[in-house]
């Protein structure tokens, strides 16, 4: 046997680069080329959804109203202590800045603002704002303000001014939280009547569990008989799951009301058979939420524990119950646990998207059905509170995400599979 | 399936599986089943027993002119959304699919995150985002907007279709001289169609049914068919709700069939390509 006793040369390619490097080089230009092809989407994103979506999260710490509107009182205040009474040089910026936002006016947001920290406080700053400027000049402004109004002697309004001087605010996120800041500068539970969200939190998340649930239980075995039908007769059963799917969510919940409805199919067919005799109060209710976010969200369970469920050899379950197994601890020990990837990626899916639902619970429900998409839209649409509307958004999205993350982690995202 | 042999506790077990799946089937089925009859009632209430057939709540859904301008709305977004969803994902998925690259995955979940975002939030951080821009009250924002939320589904089709084709077929255009985009337009994409075609409905339907965002970006001269609906379930759910339903429902079983078609081509194509 002869060896080559000369160290090997590279090989190389015809321009006499060595094959490696051109190697290197080809895969790196393909890999350029793939990220041009995925660009144009990444930029489309990045403009139309993700940049909308962080500024979202910033304005629910945005707090301009006393910073941009008070500017000099704002810087001059950051030197008083929070004990007693500011110095003079705090009344004079304030005199100073009203008398500008009385000119231009923007009093209206401001005294909107102190006055959800203080009720009375926009009447007292239009007062003040009204008597300017001070003819003639005081000696002192302190002196000459507390003796327009007694208030600004008292610290309290001005404790507000402090604590607000920050052009952000932890206001809106802790009061979605039910907390607030208290005259001290410490976090406290915020006042029972005004303590609700973290009920509708705990509400969204006990809904969105029960709708899951119902999800599975309804779901697993319709999902078994789409796997073992013979292919003519689990096409036909496949027509009837996706049809819904298909179908327009306002058909849907239209289509609920009409059956539920006090004087409705579902009733009027019970009372004639005699099984009741009054209607049962079926929807503007959370039974009436159920049954129809059940209905919408049920394909996106039954698919993906369908396409793990066809992949499973039946012969599996045979060979269990042949060997003396008993059919049912056979299909819990046997075949179950090969479905349990589909039944996690069919519920995280399912409880992803119902901690979003807004449309049927407005629809169906009735106050105390709303989850806390209903009070984000609430905020923006009917009281329009930015604050609050993107602090509750801001809220959501971040257990959305986390969600997410936990599926994209267990499941895959590129797993997804439509239909 | 039942055995002959079978035991009577596995008989009542089989026949009680069957019996709850038939329920459930029913279950979904039944709504749309409902209300189709009740859109050809002649009464004005949406109750059984029917009161005649008649056309009267067809007519009056094609001679609104609400109802007309809500469906134009929705004929002019949901066509550009699905355009926009369809060019920008297939690219994308093209390019996801044919090098590895770091962060992959994250990537990949980032661009179908707009699927998973709840509607609610999308509607204010855009609303926020296009007034301030003059934008709100435009089709153009609700085209992008819907756009964004479509996306996701064509790059899971598109990829899905894209991982049973066979990469030496480009190779092989490529060879014989082809530019890339020839290659593309000639071998690639006629192969992946189905994958595509499935995705742009789901971008479509997505579009179509749209409220949510709608509620916050459009204004009364752009209410889409489904803004219209809402409206109308809100205040008080006439016949007419019910006529354009069956309409609706009609057009979904198209959407569903088209799909059903294209995926046995796909599956066609998949068996042809091993």
């Amino acid at each position: 046997m002869t060896t080559s006793a000369a160290p090997q040369a590279p090989i190389l390619t015809v321009d006499g680069v060595p094959l490696k490097t051109q190697l290197h080089r080809a895969e790196r230009m393909n890999r350029i080329k793939s990220l041009a092809l995925i660009a144009p989407l990444a930029i489309f994103l990045i403009l139309v959804f993700i940049v909308p979506l962080v500024a979202m999260l910033k304005k629910s710490v945005d707090n301009p109203e006393v910073h941009d509107t008070l500017p000099k009182t704002s810087a001059a205040i950051s030197h008083w202590d929070g004990k007693g009474l500011p110095a003079e040089d705090v009344y004079q910026s304030l005199i100073a800045d009203l008398q500008v936002a009385y000119d231009n006016q923007t009093m209206g947001d401001l005294g909107k603002r102190l006055n959800t920290e203080l009720p009375g406080y926009r009447s007292l700053i239009n007062k003040t704002a009204r008597a300017l400027p001070f003819d003639p000049k005081p000696a002192s402004v302190k002196a000459a303000m507390t003796e327009l109004d007694e208030r600004w002697g008292d610290p309290t309004y001005w404790q507000v001014i402090r604590r607000n001087a920050s052009a952000y605010t932890p206001y809106y996120l802790l009061a979605s939280l039910d907390h607030r800041i208290d005259e001290q500068g410490q976090i406290v539970a915020a006042e029972p009547e005004q303590a609700i969200y973290l009920d509708v939190f705990a509400r969204t998340l006990w809904m969105s569990f029960v709708v899951t649930i119902l999800c599975l239980v309804f779901s697993y075995p319709v999902a078994y008989l789409l796997a073992t039908l013979p292919t003519r007769k689990s096409n036909l059963l496949m027509i009837c799951v996706l049809l819904p799917f298909w179908t327009s969510v306002l058909v849907r919940v239209a289509a609920w009301i009409v059956l539920l409805q006090s004087g409705g199919i579902i009733n009027s067919t019970l009372i004639h058979l005699g099984i009741i005799d009054q209607p049962l109060q079926l929807v503007f209710n959370r039974t009436g939420v159920y049954i129809s976010m059940v209905h919408i969200l049920m394909p996106f369970m039954i698919l993906p524990i369908y396409s793990v469920m066809k992949g499973i050899s039946p012969s599996y379950l045979r060979a269990a119950i042949s060997l003396g197994s008993h059919p049912f601890a056979a299909f819990w020990q046997v075949y179950f646990p090969q479905t349990v990837a589909g039944v996690a990626a069919g519920g995280l899916l399912v409880f992803i998207m119902s901690i979003g639902y807004y449309i049927t619970p407005a629809l169906l429900g009735s106050p105390n059905d709303q989850m806390v998409s209903y009070f984000v839209a609430f905020y923006t649409n009917t009281t329009i509170n930015w604050g609050m509307a993107t602090a509750l958004g801001g809220l959501l999205f971040g257990a959305t995400l986390i969600l997410y993350i936990v599926y994209s982690w267990l499941v895959g995202a590129n797993r997804l599979r439509l239909g | 399936m039942l055995q002959p042999y079978a035991t009577p506790v596995e008989r009542i077990w089989y026949w009680a599986f069957r019996i709850l799946c038939t329920l459930v089937v029913l279950f979904l089925i039944l709504p749309i089943l409902v209300i189709v009859p009740l859109s050809f009632n002649g009464g004005s209430f949406l109750v059984y027993p029917l009161q005649g057939f008649s056309l009267r709540w067809y007519q009056d859904f094609f001679t609104s002119a609400e109802w007309m301008r809500s469906l134009k709305n929705s004929m002019i977004v949901a066509p550009a959304a699905t355009l926009v969803a369809m060019t920008l994902g297939t690219m994308a998925a093209v390019g996801l699919t044919r090098a590895e690259f770091r962060f992959k995955s994250l990537l990949m979940s980032t661009l179908i995150s707009p699927m998973v975002v709840p509607v609610v939030i999308v509607g204010v951080a855009t609303y926020l985002f296009f007034a301030p821009l003059g934008m709100s009250n435009s089709y153009l924002s609700l085209i992008l907007v819907h756009a964004a939320l479509g996306v996701p589904f064509v790059i899971i089709t598109v990829t899905a279709t894209l991982q049973s084709f066979n990469r030496n077929l480009t190779r092989a255009a490529a060879s014989l001289g082809a530019d890339p985009l020839t290659t593309f337009f000639k071998v690639t994409l006629p192969l992946i169609a189905p994958g595509v075609i499935s995705g742009a409905l789901f971008a479509f339907a997505t579009s179509f049914d749209e409220v949510v965002v709608t509620l916050f970006l459009a204004g009364p001269q752009q209410a889409t068919l489904p803004r219209q609906m809402f409206g109308g379930i809100r205040e008080n759910i006439s016949p007419t709700i019910a006529a354009v339903a069956t309409i609706l429902i009609a057009f979904s079983v198209v959407m569903l069939l088209t799909l059903e078609w294209l995926r046995g081509r796909s599956e066609k194509l998949r068996t042809t390509a091993e």
